[in-house]
């Protein structure tokens, strides 16, 4: 799966082509329709707009029934089963293992930032090569402090980076 | 690591004496006096008391109401606040709010969903998630900003708190992501409740290798088991809370009438293991219903009364908006 997110890199053509497309609503229509069938099979995709998989393990966090981004809530049973959904597994176990099984831990401790609720229904992947997603999720919160904190506490070694 | 400001729990943290801090769970009726019974047994004992937000997605008295209350009765409280119910325009209002009555203390979570409470039904909203609002309110007291970019003038100085489940899969990532939400912001941790010590000693130690520990206090939940039945409704019912076999043993290896007393002893017992751990800053006692029962399990620990005298709760709130303590940040 991390294979496909070197195909959908961002690059000079694929941003002139996101370009274009917004130019064209139809074309974009279709290809957003396009980009929901191909992520809704594979991923259970919820059309958010500003994708996430690629620092979740490829597990969409907003499959989560709180829609949480940062990592598992507190209710997730000894089982690993979702506290809404008994008959799922959570989210975040099915995240944590892919992660590890690829080394990729360190992406998960990445802060991500609130979504904007007006992307729903969007192409993400035109978000994503107009770089729009660029600070989606951070190492810096912007504050001095936490910047520090961060580094300190080695959360953040490797990894993480788009 | 936590910052000068006003609030019992505060000083506490930062004299790094072993905090207590229970629960109060407001009312569904409009009775102010609810809080303020709860408020007069707990007073002498606690540090600070949460006042929770719409519990297990039940429709209750308001948090913020509960903690105007709650520091009426000279009680400081910890206002909770979940993201289940608010967006983030209602949820930054609802801090700025607490600010402006002098309410210390806050602590962000995600909440239960809505499929636990009274009203299944209802939109769950879940905008931001809890290291998100951490997040927000760093970002409105320090640096005085909302989400928005907006100023908030002047900000905020309640101390920032989150909440960590050591026992819920995946184990190995709790430390990490309660070392997300001190890197959000949170300056004190409660915990779930602790049965399973050998769980928890293990994420303890992942949490002092972090070094979370040092910038965070750990404040570690506990409560005494009062029946079988309540036993297994917190199992089977309350998502999150994890029993182990051994200590279910023990309960049902006593004859009912002594269920209580054994419930307290493991109690006492398993407070007197987490004193003795490393990193462990106090103890945050819950006992729905029960809250008489605190001061007992607090004494047989040797746990005494809080030393500070109680202060009114306008002299809280003088002291929690002196500017020199705005400067000193």
């Amino acid at each position: 799966m991390y294979r496909l997110h070197r195909v959908l890199k961002p690059g000079t053509l694929k941003r002139w082509f996101a370009r274009f497309l917004e130019r064209h609503q139809r074309l974009y229509s279709l290809f957003t329709r396009a980009e929901k069938q191909v992520k809704g099979s594979a991923f259970g995709c919820r059309m958010c707009g500003q994708c996430a998989l690629p620092a979740t393990g490829y597990a969409c966090p907003m499959t989560c029934p709180k829609q949480l981004r940062n990592g598992p809530c507190g209710g997730v049973s000894p089982t690993g089963a979702c506290e809404v959904y008994p008959e799922e597994q959570c989210v975040w176990v099915t995240a944590y293992e892919r992660a590890q099984e690829e080394g990729r831990v360190s992406d998960l401790t990445l802060l991500q930032r609130p979504i904007d609720h007006r992307e729903w229904g969007r192409s993400s992947w035109v978000n994503y090569w107009q770089g729009r997603d660029d600070d989606l999720w951070t190492t810096d919160d912007g504050l001095t402090r936490t910047h520090l904190v961060l580094t300190d506490l080695r959360l953040l070694s490797g990894g993480g980076q788009k | 690591m936590i910052p000068p400001g006003g609030g019992r729990l505060r000083a506490a943290l930062r004299s790094g004496r072993f905090v207590v801090t229970a629960e109060i769970g407001p009312p569904r009726g409009a009775d102010g006096g609810a809080i303020a019974e709860k408020a007069a047994l707990l007073r002498e004992w606690v540090d600070a008391a949460n006042i929770t937000d719409n519990q297990g997605a039940h429709t209750r008295l308001a948090s913020w109401a509960g903690s105007i209350l709650a520091l009426h009765s000279g009680v400081d409280p910890v206002m909770q606040l979940t993201t289940r119910d608010r967006n983030r325009i209602a949820l930054q209002s609802d801090l700025i709010s607490a600010g402006a009555v002098g309410i210390p203390n806050v602590l962000m979570l995600s909440g239960d969903h809505p499929t636990f409470g009274d009203h299944p039904d209802a939109m769950p909203v879940f905008d931001l998630d809890s290291v998100q609002l951490i997040w927000t309110a760093r970002l409105m007291r320090d640096q005085g900003r909302l989400l928005s970019g907006k100023p908030v003038k002047p900000a905020p100085n309640w101390l920032i708190g989150a909440v960590e489940n050591p026992f819920a899969p995946p184990l190995r990532f709790r430390a990490a992501r309660m070392g997300k939400k001190v890197a959000a912001g949170a300056e004190f941790i409660q915990t779930q409740f602790v049965f399973d010590l050998d769980i928890f000693t293990r994420w303890m130690a992942e949490v002092t290798e972090l070094g979370l520990e040092q910038r965070c206090g750990v404040i570690a939940g506990v409560g005494p088991i009062r029946t079988v039945r309540a036993m297994e409704f917190m199992q089977t019912r309350v998502p999150g809370i994890h029993i182990p076999d051994e200590v279910i043993r023990r309960i049902r290896g006593v004859p009912s009438d002594q269920v209580e007393a054994e419930g307290m002893r493991l109690c006492v017992e398993t407070i007197q293991r987490l004193r003795e751990m490393t990193g462990v800053a106090g103890v945050h006692v819950m006992a729905f219903g029960q809250e008489h029962v605190i001061p007992e399990l607090l004494e047989r620990v040797g746990i005494p009364p809080r030393t500070a005298p109680s202060h009114s709760a306008e002299i809280e709130a003088l002291t929690y908006r002196t500017g020199e303590e705005t400067d000193a940040r």
